[in-house]
């Protein structure tokens, strides 16, 4: 088996088997992070460059983990450092890192597509680590692995993602994910934070979390961008906190053993009160941990197969 | 062409003698573990440990290990598969602190070496070994690296182009050591 591109930019892209190939590959790399000595050699001589245009500290922590972990080599640039400051176009300075040798780039943009513009002109393997409004594959993917690994199984389960749709390249990668591999999906959000594209996702949209958390298996909290707040998407934070926020009273509709996730951030007291996210239900802090495990699945898979 | 080096009662043979030369090496069962290498060579540790637990009547520390991690062609293209897959990663499970123990690697052919190299760095990561010993069920020749076997069921000259194919009962089959050769059709 093998990922059939160069490069990992989407899960809508990917095949369920590959979803499979990168989830089972996961799971070895769980176990070598539980060993005393938490590296191997596999990526040897490889390069790996983290290249953020956005702020971020999970998902770049994680990469350069991940990297190193493997025993690549691995190099941090973002945006405040690098010459786009100089007005640089991003194709140049990315082809200039190719230029360095670099076998595998993870870009994070806020403009949905740059990976793909990147993989398009460039050799080196593109890994999108989150673009504008587009996707996450590697949040989505270690969310379908948080999943399998607490409920053994993904096919049957009702996933509830909850908060703001709209803006969530999260949402979309694991609507994408957890349909191919089976689950039922539901979206509860705002109305002014439901795309109006959403029906092509085939998912169930509510607007009335009390309802939906009923006969819930996973709850998917996105983080309220507080940037976007008094753009008119929702009055007050308060109001939103009251509709759409998970405390234990919502919670304990749900049916038991359900997981309650989180991207991260979180924003305590507005989507998720500070007692669910603390509670026995809440994976969040397995997601970060699963995080590594899956990304160095990805740089293996993507770096273990000689392209052209 | 195929043709059977060895067959089942042969296997059963060597394997008891394997189990009773290990223990005459390391005189008694004390201080030593089994780890095989996926996946022939796990099959072929369990059955050295249950032979020494027949033995003995005791169960020495048994772990399985991948070596796909240590690879050193990782990557790299092979003459005639532009698109060669990506080596599968198989369950690696050492559970016990391998520190001042005589480890017996297990595999069931050695051939370049270079597996074996993987799996000694595979294990040093695992803990300090006192010592690592080597046993193998068929031991082809053509070392690309200064590795021998403390432990050989069978001597087998072999041309560098032919196949040594080991089945296990385990894996569905009967336990069954052939050599195909690759000039007579078989890829």
């Amino acid at each position: 088996m093998r990922l059939s591109k160069k490069d990992l930019l989407a899960i809508s892209e990917l095949q369920k088997e590959e979803i499979e190939l990168i989830l089972s590959t996961a799971v070895t790399f769980k176990e070598v992070l539980g060993r005393d000595i938490k590296k191997v050699p596999t990526l040897r001589g490889k390069t790996v460059v983290n290249l953020f245009f956005e702020p971020s500290t999970r998902t770049r922590t994680s990469f350069e983990l991940a990297a190193k972990r493997l025993s690549a080599d691995c190099i941090n640039i973002s945006s405040s450092s690098s010459s786009l400051t100089k007005g640089e176009s991003l194709l140049d300075t990315a082809k200039n890192i190719e230029a360095m040798q670099a076998d595998i780039i993870i870009l994070r943009h806020s403009s949905s597509g740059t990976p793909a513009l990147l993989a398009r002109h460039l050799k080196s393997s593109i890994i999108n680590a989150g673009d504008g409004t587009h996707e996450h594959p590697s949040q989505g993917l270690l969310d379908l692995f948080t999943i399998q690994e607490k409920k053994g199984t993904i096919a049957g389960l009702r996933v509830v993602i909850v908060g703001d749709i709209l803006h969530s390249r999260v949402a979309r990668s694991d609507i994408y994910g957890l349909k191919k591999m089976g689950a039922e999906v539901e979206i509860v959000g705002p109305p002014a934070m439901i795309p109006q594209s959403s029906d092509q996702w085939k998912v169930t949209t509510r607007y009335d979390l009390d309802k939906a958390v009923v006969g819930a298996d996973v709850i998917i909290l996105l983080r309220l961008q507080l940037e976007r707040q008094g753009k008119g998407f929702f009055p007050t934070l308060r109001e939103y906190a009251r509709l759409y926020g998970l405390n234990a009273s919502r919670l304990a509709k749900a049916n038991s053993g359900v997981l309650v996730m989180h991207p991260g951030p979180i924003n305590r007291g507005v989507e998720i009160s500070s007692d669910v996210a603390d509670g026995l239900s809440s994976v969040i802090l397995d997601q970060v941990t699963n995080g590594v495990a899956v990304r160095m699945a990805i740089l293996y898979l993507l770096s273990g197969q000689s392209h052209e | 062409m195929k043709k059977i080096i060895l067959d089942p009662p042969e296997i059963a043979r060597i394997i008891t003698r394997i189990s009773h030369e290990i223990l005459e090496k390391n005189r008694g069962f004390k201080g030593i573990a089994l780890v095989g290498i996926q996946t022939g060579g796990v099959f072929l540790a369990n059955r050295i440990h249950q032979k020494i637990q027949e033995i003995d009547s005791v169960s020495v520390p048994l772990g399985e290990l991948d070596i796909t991690l240590y690879r050193d062609d990782l990557g790299l293209k092979k003459v005639g598969t532009p698109t060669a897959d990506v080596p599968t990663i198989k369950t690696t499970s050492i559970p016990f602190d391998l520190t001042g123990l005589s480890v017996v690697l297990v595999d069931d052919v050695l051939f370049t070496g270079r597996t074996i190299r993987a799996a000694m760095d595979g294990l040093i990561d695992f803990g300090r070994p006192k010592q690592i010993q080597l046993a193998v069920l068929i031991d082809r020749g053509h070392r690309e690296l200064p590795i021998r076997a403390d432990f050989v069921g069978k001597n087998l000259p072999t041309a560098h182009n032919e196949k040594v194919e080991v089945r296990w009962k385990e894996s569905g089959d009967d336990d069954y050591v052939c050599v195909i050769n690759n000039e007579e059709g078989n890829p």
